[in-house]
């Protein structure tokens, strides 16, 4: 598929292996801040690719990893009413609350439904004036266009049995919290190519410079993170830390200025508790003032409620590149894709079910026998 | 979830007040939102996720990215003819 299939390309991401290889003299840890990118760093080997002293750790750029299990709860609460149209992206239909998952209300005889888009919500909502539809508004800046439209849409229909549970998470902060924590590693970022190909990369340049770390905007394909590794590696090996733009055919410094302008006028920055790793400061986006009649926290009044996550899981520090899966006694054992202990094992973008998805728990030996296909 | 695949615009209409388009991906076609992008085109390539376009792909600059990289494979023809060995020498 046009500009997919050119970035796939197995002999110039041999040659820009290369090239990083002759790049990189000392070891450095880079950190890939999208779980998109995870995904397609794990299923194409690309850290396997790389030299040894340079090592790729998982950011916590997963949106249904980070939404706190408060949020899930609440959501299942809303669910369970009988008079309610829960509407969600898929991802977030397998993700275990306190007490089963969207899945299991569904079997229970809950109306919650799987949208394409956010604009699907618009129609239920017309065809079900007698039902209140709730959207699981959640996602990182790339996906606030599309929720924050949906809102815009609700009130200029007019719409009163529509509303969004809202649970937005913001990146620029995220990477502010990986690089101030004490135990951090993280030497260098690729940064995230959708969120900014929305938001723009102007908010990193502060970062980088406050911090020294070189960020280099990426892009997902195999030839986008190789090309973002080597540029991420000649900043380091060369002392720069500069904020660069590798994945320029999408996206440009200041992002998408409509997308922006509209994101603005129906949501405001707030604090955000991210799951596993706590509340960050000015973190996510809330419904505006003027749009909090859509707020299904409200309208449904479900109060905080509380949880406990596995004393296993370390999804936390997964999660700020501090450990890596493969460092969790439960990974691959008691805690599984289909029996998720924690945040980074409940999406498919998440480190560990990457990891799990592309047989990384699998001892060298299975390995030897799944490739002969005993 | 920040997934976002390009596709062409094969049509553009509109629908409750709202820009939209019909987005092709491979074999597959489905409806976009155009608003955050209207100044796209029939037969231009958008990056679309959850049902927006979100930016254009700007073919000229996809064009000179991708050179960039082929000539970097061509130039490294010439430079490191035995690639193939270094790697399996490293083990990977």
């Amino acid at each position: 598929m046009k500009y997919l299939d050119e970035y796939r390309d197995g002999g110039i991401a041999a040659k820009l292996v290369e090239r990083i290889e002759r790049a990189q003299t000392k070891p450095w840890v880079i950190m890939e801040v999208c779980g998109g990118q995870t995904h397609s760093i794990v299923k194409n080997g690309i850290d396997h690719l790389l030299p040894k002293g340079v090592e790729l750790v998982h950011g916590p750029g997963c949106p249904v990893c980070v939404t706190p299990l408060e949020m899930i709860d609440k959501a299942h609460a809303i669910a369970r009413k009988p008079d309610v149209i829960f509407c969600s992206f898929g991802d977030m239909l397998r993700v275990p609350g306190s007490d089963g998952d969207l899945f299991s209300i569904k079997s229970q005889g809950g109306d919650v439904r799987v949208v394409y888009s956010p604009l699907d919500c618009l129609k239920i909502a017309k065809t079900n004036p007698g039902k209140q539809v709730v959207f699981f508004a959640i996602g990182f800046e790339t996906t606030a266009p599309a929720n924050a439209m949906l809102a815009w849409q609700a009130r200029e229909m007019g719409l009163k049995n529509l509303s969004l549970l809202v649970s937005h998470v913001l990146v620029p902060p995220a990477i502010e919290a990986v690089l101030s924590s004490p135990r951090n590693r993280v030497q260098g970022f690729l940064g995230p190519g959708h969120v900014c190909a929305v938001a723009g990369y102007e908010e990193y340049e502060p970062l980088a410079a406050r911090f020294h770390v070189p960020i280099v905007v990426t892009g997902f394909e195999p030839l986008d993170i190789l090309e973002g590794v080597l540029m991420t590696i000649e900043q380091l090996e060369q002392g720069r830390a500069e904020v660069e733009n590798q994945y320029s055919r999408v996206l440009a410094r200041g992002g998408n200025h409509p997308a922006r302008e509209r994101i603005m006028k129906v949501f405001e920055v707030g604090d955000r508790k991210w799951r596993g790793v706590g509340t960050i400061p000015h973190s996510g986006f809330q419904l505006r003032v003027e749009f909090r009649e859509l707020d299904a926290e409200r309208r449904f009044n479900v109060t905080a409620i509380d949880t406990m996550e596995p004393e296993v899981c370390i999804a936390g520090q997964i999660l700020q590149g501090i450990r890596k899966p493969h460092d969790c006694p439960a990974f691959g054992s008691e805690c599984t894709p289909q029996h998720p202990l924690g945040a980074t094992m409940v999406s498919a973008e998440g480190a560990c079910a990457a990891y799990y998805a592309y047989g990384r728990h699998l001892k060298d030996a299975d390995l030897v026998t799944l490739g002969d296909g005993k | 979830m920040c997934l976002a695949i390009p596709g062409k615009v094969v049509e553009i209409f509109t629908n409750e007040g709202m820009h939209m388009a019909r987005v092709q991906f491979g074999g597959v076609t489905r409806e976009a939102c155009l608003d955050y992008v209207p100044e796209t085109r029939v037969g231009e390539y958008v990056l679309v996720h959850v049902g927006f376009a979100i930016s254009r792909v700007d073919e000229e600059e996809a064009r000179r990215t991708y050179e960039a990289l082929a000539e970097l494979d061509q130039l490294g023809e010439l430079e490191i003819p035995e690639f193939e060995q270094s790697r399996n020498k490293d083990g990977v």
